[in-house]
């Protein structure tokens, strides 16, 4: 009877995770009789009496509220279709992407080309996996210039950090522009190549050790300048990082 | 007469050919293995959930498994194996699918599919049952819901003689009756999800058999775990094992 894993284990699928009726699923855990067991590889977190898993793999699903970066794939009659890095793609529709009045039949490559890549919040998906996306927000636009870089969907809490902290020290201690979205695709802007990919580097890093202890502190020491800043509430991303957490 | 009570590798009836497994082996798929059994070795490497097409093919429900079994050319013991798809492969790719999907949860991805690519680079008898284990290693690498994982081991009898994991010198033994089982398990629930024979065995025998490789699949299902476990403990070290 009991739990049978410590928290900050790895588990795969099936493992047993706790006996009896202590302990309630949640995410990426089922209940089969009396025991509870994972169903996917992860990261077990215990609070409380919930067993839930911290998946480490795994390609993005779209879910409303995100802000993600997303390409042009193609055109349609009446909005353009964006690549998301996903099993899905998202549908902007014309009255999401601008306010101004376009008129019928208009050249929509006038706004946003093919191959071009946008930051767009997501407003609706369906049961079916249909997304809809909107322009309409701050920090919502067409990058232009910079990088763009996939990392794992499931590490993009870590690169952000608590409250934007590590993603803000990254931006300030390289001197670039970074803008991670939901779905795992990261623009990054610098003045000088070096310091592009001085930040690439610092991302890919804290990708591969998002699940180890300590990485604050560690991607610090990376990017040298003494110890990480302590975070504060008001340290709360400004500007265009607004609700990329 | 029992004339086959000693194996010719010296195993004992109810011991497997040594296990390896590795997982995330593949840089660019999204989640991959290595498995081998012995001489027989399996490469899996797992894509999606992406778009699938043809259309016709989409279901509106739930994602869509689709394996593809594939022996390299000069993966057999005897002749050159002439690449591509032939009539064996093909229904070995449909037992591999039909072996996994118990598991396998992919009710959150309508009309997408999750392709699995397992190569054979050398094999020497149950590799359909390597390929089975690395598909399901790859599978959970990969990130998807699943239950549990499916671990697979052949089982059999050799002139008179009950024994698992048979080799190809075991499969092509000439005196008695030879009978070849290939059985795939869910190790949490003991469910068989794949169940096929060549050759002729009784029900007790059969019986038996089964119960041997319940065992077997156990221990490979361990090999299972600590494939995927290593591959983040090796990052704790340092060792960028992670994603050769």
């Amino acid at each position: 009877m009991g739990i049978e894993v410590n928290d900050k284990d790895i588990v795969v699928p099936g493992e047993l995770l706790a006996t009896g009726m202590d302990y309630v699923p949640a995410q990426g855990t089922y209940r089969i009789g009396e025991e509870i067991r994972s169903k996917k590889l992860g990261l077990v977190t215990v609070d409380g009496r919930a067993i839930k898993l911290i998946p480490l793999s795994g390609r993005y699903l779209p879910k409303r509220g995100d802000t993600i970066i997303g390409r042009v794939e193609d055109i349609a009659m009446s909005g353009w279709r964006l690549s998301i890095n996903s099993p899905y793609s998202a549908m902007l529709s014309m009255k999401d992407a601008t306010s101004e009045f376009i008129a019928r039949g208009a050249d929509l490559t006038r706004y946003y080309e093919l191959e071009d890549y946008i930051v767009a919040k997501i407003i609706n998906v369906t049961s079916q996996k249909l997304v809809d996306v909107t322009m309409k927000g701050p920090g919502l636009r067409k990058l232009s210039a910079g990088r763009i870089i996939e990392v794992n969907t499931n590490k993009v809490p870590r690169i952000i950090g608590k409250q934007g902290s590590m993603v803000s020290m990254v931006k300030t201690r390289t001197n670039t522009n970074i803008i991670v979205g939901q779905n795992g695709l990261v623009w990054i802007k610098g003045n000088d190549p070096k310091s592009e990919l001085l930040a690439i580097e610092t991302i890919r890093l804290i990708e591969k050790e998002a699940h180890l202890p300590g990485l604050t502190d560690r991607i610090a020491k990376h990017l040298g300048g003494g110890a990480a800043p302590e975070v504060r509430a008001e340290e709360n991303m400004a500007g265009e990082d607004d609700g990329l957490q | 007469m029992m004339v086959y009570n000693k194996r010719n590798d010296g195993r004992a009836f109810d011991e497997t050919r040594d296990i390896e497994a590795k997982a995330g082996v593949i840089k660019r798929a999204d989640g991959s293995a290595y498995f081998r059994i012995g001489k027989t070795a399996a490469y899996a490497a797992v894509y999606g959930p992406r778009d699938l097409f043809p259309r016709f093919m989409q279901n509106p429900k739930r994602g869509v498994l689709r394996c593809n079994y594939n022996m390299m050319p000069f993966s057999g013991m005897g002749e050159r194996v002439r690449p591509g798809a032939n009539r064996r492969a093909k229904e070995i790719s449909m037992v591999t699918e039909k072996a996994l999907s118990p598991v396998l949860d992919l009710d959150s991805f309508p009309n997408a599919v999750v392709d699995v690519y397992i190569e054979l680079p050398q094999t020497d008898a149950g590799s359909r049952c390597a390929g089975i284990c690395a598909a399901s290693i790859a599978l959970a690498d990969a990130g998807l819901d699943m239950k549990d994982m499916v671990a697979a081991v052949s089982a059999g009898i050799v002139d008179g003689s009950v024994l698992i994991d048979l080799d190809y010198k075991e499969e092509a033994h000439e005196e008695g009756g030879v009978a070849d089982i290939p059985v795939a398990m869910i190790p949490s629930t003991g469910e068989i999800s794949l169940l096929q024979m060549d050759g002729v065995i009784s029900k007790e025998n059969l019986k038996k058999a089964i119960a041997m490789v319940k065992t077997a699949c156990i221990k490979i299902n361990e090999a299972q775990k600590k494939a995927l476990k290593d591959k983040y403990i090796c990052d704790v070290q340092n060792c960028d094992g992670d994603k050769k």
